[in-house]
């Protein structure tokens, strides 16, 4: 290819770096630990947006509202992707600092059969594409992919149960994602030094007892050698020799994104989140400032220009994934801030730059930045994340306290909430099952209320004409049961043909050897399921059952505490329905490769999906109403305030939730405070409260209700408006009008 | 959905009981920071611009024990430490001294919370200086300068308001001075001077001044109790009249908001 000598000059790229071990060891946080400089100042040092970024993010711009009129703008139909099936690609070469494009084109995606090609077909399909003879006949001939594999071992009960929507998103078409690469090794070490290290983890292996497990191992480490060569070439189209270490802050921005885009070349995970690099990144671009060699204005291009790429990840996905996921979610998320285990804070410049953007570029979903709050944040840092998320809504908040004592301080969110150490740890993504459904499966035995089949089969139903509290959670419990088992069988299986027929090479490159697994199950509909328990005890419910016999319906009489008033008569349910069915699932007797089993009380927007797929609910909830997101309180029950439904959500054990407890939260500006700085400090007081409280996750959002429904009217006038919604942020235009009222109706707290 | 809570240490005058309309657990405009709200019932005025009219009447609140009333703020206690502290409105607070001074002074023996009172100063004689140590701060409502004006819209006299003001600066205890700019009624920006002369000779203890521009959101509750109210024609003020009537605070040297 046209190898530009770009790095003609070669300084030692480790310079002016403090030694020790991770110069011969792969070790990126030790160097972090002994390289990098807390900032504990405000953002008055910050560059505004230089002229050349602008003009790129105007280029952009116009490509942008071309795909938001199309739906995709483009699709490379002609080949399957890999790390260097497309030639170089720019948006407007001479105005790009940090180049590569995840095809030869923006916003032109790519397709990904290995992980299905029913998938790949239909999303073509959806937007007047046409898939390439070839491709189909190799995915439909000769090779099998991630789909194919798991429906040949599904059980009848595994398919009942998607079928009916018991379990709902599980990654069995598609890729599964949050994994995070350590992207940062390559800008260090460059990938020879890594490809060396592969190597001789492989070698170690040479006497080993050649178990299933060990051949596995051993033909993995070949295909992440592979992948970092890969890596090397694709680098290459674009005139760079990765296969040294960064010399400068310019060269760590890009090598780092290369290893990074490498990866969203090969896997259209549901989330390929970036990790932890801002304060990495921030010991080059500390360097350079030394030297003279760089100015603010110049550092800040290099983020804003990353930013720039970040934002226009791509994935080719189907109307049906969309309509769950709201738009086009990618998770490119990165975490930022946080404490370090010595005391000293991980928030540095850079720190600032990344959320500097929102500013620079304006709002946006992608990346999903995620600051990783803790009460002893340095003070100019904590305003700045509350004036950004007043200004814009754009970021997200996770407890740091509450992380670092289980995963360091180094490790980052994967998607929406889950943590993980960085190249040390993945997890086996696994959707999310519903308890309000199976609450309801407990009362019916087993068929589903809104289909009539039956879906868990040997199960009693209730006749009463009231229920009764200890009879409904008798049963209940055994339900919990099957679906626990029934679920865990599902990943299972999705997870091991995974492995098999779409394995992450060049993310699982950038990890070491031998990793933590986590098997990350989830929970949807917490606060209807805790609502209907609280409604069986506190009032009294009747059932009214159609002519076959079924309750349809429920009738209540009298009041209930709900979910979400800090009332401990309720939260104390929600509590013991996340403790419970946690420890069903640690029950199940096999976790594929040993992993660890977790779960997350995370809906993402599917929480709109999951309600339409749900019957009526004791609680009073009609049949089709959208569920609460993730663990919030059911909408307009939260009637005591933010502060109050924040107090229960903080209730929720993060021991029992190891994958993330995620909480959205809405309010007005005037609710903040009469001043622009009482709002500031007021919200970041806030979020002191909610962490030293407990609380694990929380979306903020910051809006008046008439913007919402302005946007609504006249969605021309609001491209970049951008809201959280549970574990990420999305364009509010792109949202279905479904999801738009969901996201209006809910509670917003015009009092906090 | 009422709310039952234990607690756990006695209190002195635990058992002593008041008159509460209602609580909120996350204001951001009721003093510094996040505050959680403790709204008395019963007040001796009768505003015609007032938003809470639901809280004129003693007995309308629910009759709650000192203790009672802490059990409704503990769970928010370790968040209000960092993000605020209690305020205690009304209603007019002052209706209720016994009470209100022995929950002050329980919230800071038991929490050590800071504390904001929302008055419009009318009772203070019946406090005395030793009560007003379990105060932080005070949200001292002035409706207007002039005396007759005053009364023609509160139905009581200024100078008791005047005179508290008066023993706050003596006594070094802060306030924060606030003003409800209602079109036609208190937006006479002579008037408004007259205020802020008188502020500004407060010296010190005035930290800040809320000009609060007058709502339409307190009508729904003077229809719900079926009372006329006099100023459903009344419009917002213009934000030009909110920044003259800011100004004349600014000018004095005041901090205003």
């Amino acid at each position: 290819m046209e190898a530009i000598a770009h790095n003609a000059v070669q300084a030692d790229p480790w310079r002016g770096f403090t030694a020790g071990n991770w110069q011969t060891h792969v070790d990126v946080r030790q160097f972090i630990q002994l390289n990098y400089r807390p900032f504990t100042g405000d953002a008055t040092f910050l560059a505004g947006a230089s002229e050349r970024t602008r003009k790129l993010w105007d280029v952009l711009g116009e490509l942008l509202r071309q795909e938001r009129e199309k739906g995709v703008l483009d699709v490379s139909a002609d080949r399957a992707t890999s790390i260097t099936a497309h030639d170089a690609g720019y948006i407007d070469q001479s105005l790009e600092l940090i180049v590569g494009l995840q095809t030869d084109a923006p916003l032109k995606r790519a397709i990904m059969p290995n992980g299905g090609l029913r998938m790949v077909e239909s999303g073509l399909a959806a937007y007047g594409f046409e898939l390439d003879p070839v491709i189909k006949e190799i995915w439909g001939k000769y090779r099998k992919s991630h789909n194919q594999g798991v429906f040949d071992t599904y059980t009848p009960d595994i398919l009942a149960a998607r079928k009916s929507g018991i379990i709902t998103g599980l990654p069995d078409a598609y890729g599964r994602g949050r994994i995070i690469g350590d992207y940062r090794r390559v800008a260090l070490y460059g990938t020879d030094f890594l490809r060396k290290e592969r190597q001789q983890l492989f070698h170690e292996l040479d006497d080993a007892v050649f178990t299933e497990d060990v051949l596995r191992q051993r033909e993995e480490l070949s295909e992440q050698f592979r992948a970092l060569d890969e890596l090397r070439q694709m680098a290459a189209k674009y005139g760079f020799d990765i296969s040294r270490p960064a010399v400068n802050a310019c060269e760590a921005v890009q090598w780092t994104y290369f290893a990074y885009l490498a990866a969203v070349k090969e896997q259209n995970g549901a989330a390929m989140s970036l990790g932890r690099i801002a304060t990495f990144l921030d010991i080059y671009i500390e360097r350079d400032l030394a030297a003279g060699a760089l100015s603010e204005e110049q550092a800040q291009e290099l983020i804003d220009d990353l930013v720039i790429k970040l934002r226009i990840v791509r994935f080719l996905r189907t109307p049906e994934y969309d309509q769950l996921f709201s738009g086009d979610p990618t998770w490119v998320t990165e975490s930022i801030g946080g404490m370090g285990e010595d005391g000293r804070t991980l928030v540095s410049k850079n720190s600032f730059r990344f959320l500097n953007t929102l500013y620079n570029l304006g709002p946006a979903p992608e990346p999903n930045l995620t600051v990783l709050w803790s009460t002893a944040l340095p003070q100019g840092f904590k305003d700045f994340c509350a004036q950004v998320s007043i200004d814009t809504s754009s970021i997200q908040y996770e407890n740091d306290d509450n992380m670092r004592p289980l995963w360091g301080d180094d490790y980052g969110i994967a998607c929406c909430v889950s943590a993980m150490r960085i190249g040390k740890q993945m997890q086996f993504f696994g959707a999310r099952a519903n308890l309000a459904k199976a609450m309801l499966y407990a009362i019916n035995g087993g068929v589903d209320e809104k289909s009539g089949a039956v879906v868990a089969s040997g199960f009693v139903p209730i006749t009463a004409d009231v229920l009764d509290f200890d009879e409904v959670m008798a049963k209940f419990d055994k339900m919990m049961d099957w679906l626990a088992s029934t679920y865990v069988k599902a990943l299972n299986c999705i997870h091991y043909m995974h492995d098999k027929y779409a394995y992450e090479r060049i993310e699982m490159a950038l990890h070491d050897r031998d990793i933590l697994r986590t098997m990350a199950c989830g929970i949807a509909g917490l606060s209807v399921a805790a609502d209907s328990m609280s409604a069986i005890k506190h009032a009294r419910v009747h059932v009214i059952r159609n002519e076959a016999g079924l309750a349809v319906d429920y009738r209540i009489e009298g009041d209930y505490p709900a979910y979400g008033n800090n009332d401990d008569r309720v939260d104390s349910m929600a509590v013991w329905l996340t403790e419970t069915f946690m420890n069903k699932i640690k029950a199940q007797p096999y976790f594929y490769r040993h992993a660890t089993p977790t779960q997350s009380v995370l809906t993402i927007t599917s929480n709109v999906v999951y309600g339409k797929k749900t019957g009526n609910t004791p609680c009073g909830r009609r049949a089709g109403e959208p569920f609460a997101p993730g663990a919030n309180p059911m909408n307009g029950r939260d009637v005591h305030g933010f502060v109050a439904a924040g107090a229960s959500v903080a209730k929720l054990p993060y021991s029992a939730a190891l994958d993330g407890i995620s909480w959205t939260a809405s309010a007005t500006p005037d609710a903040l405070g009469h001043t622009a700085q009482d709002r500031i400090s007021n919200l970041s007081h806030c979020l002191d409260g909610f962490a030293a409280a407990g609380g694990f996750h929380v979306n903020v959002n910051v809006f008046r209700r008439e913007t919402l429904l302005d946007a609504m009217e006249h969605p021309e006038l609001y491209p970049q408006l951008t809201i959280r919604v549970s574990g990420y942020a999305v364009n509010f235009v792109k949202l279905t009008r479904e999801q738009q009222l969901d996201v209006i109706n809910r509670t917003f707290h015009a009092s906090l | 959905m009422s709310q039952q809570h234990s607690v756990t240490a006695p209190c002195s005058h635990g058992q002593l009981s008041g008159y509460v309309h209602s609580t909120e657990s996350g204001a951001g405009v009721d003093g510094p920071g996040m505050r959680f709200v403790f709204f008395m019932s019963g007040c001796q005025f009768r505003c015609q611009y007032c938003h809470n009219p639901d809280t004129w009447k003693l007995h309308a609140g629910r009759q709650l024990t000192v203790d009672e009333a802490l059990a409704e703020l503990a769970p928010y206690a370790g968040f209000l430490k960092f993000a605020g502290g209690v305020t205690v409105s009304g209603g007019e607070p002052l209706m209720q001294p016994e009470f209100v001074g022995a929950l002050l002074h329980a919230i800071k023996q038991r929490f050590g919370l800071h504390t904001a009172l929302d008055t419009q100063g009318f009772l203070h004689e019946s406090i005395s200086d030793d009560w007003l140590a379990d105060v932080d701060l005070v949200l001292l409502d002035i409706k207007h300068s002039d005396p007759e004006r005053y009364r023609q819209i509160t139905g009581q006299p200024l100078q008791p308001t005047l005179d508290f003001a008066q023993r706050l600066k003596r006594l070094g205890k802060p306030i924060w001075l606030r003003y409800v700019l209602v079109p036609g009624l208190t937006d006479d920006l002579d008037d408004i001077g007259r205020l802020a002369d008188h502020a500004a000779s407060l010296g010190d203890v005035v930290q800040r001044v809320e000009v609060l521009p007058f709502h339409q959101m307190g009508a729904d509750k003077w229809a719900q109790l079926g009372l006329d109210y006099p100023l459903a024609n009344t419009p917002v003020p213009s934000a030009a009249m909110v920044a003259a009537a800011r100004q004349q605070f600014a000018a004095r040297g005041l901090v205003v908001c």
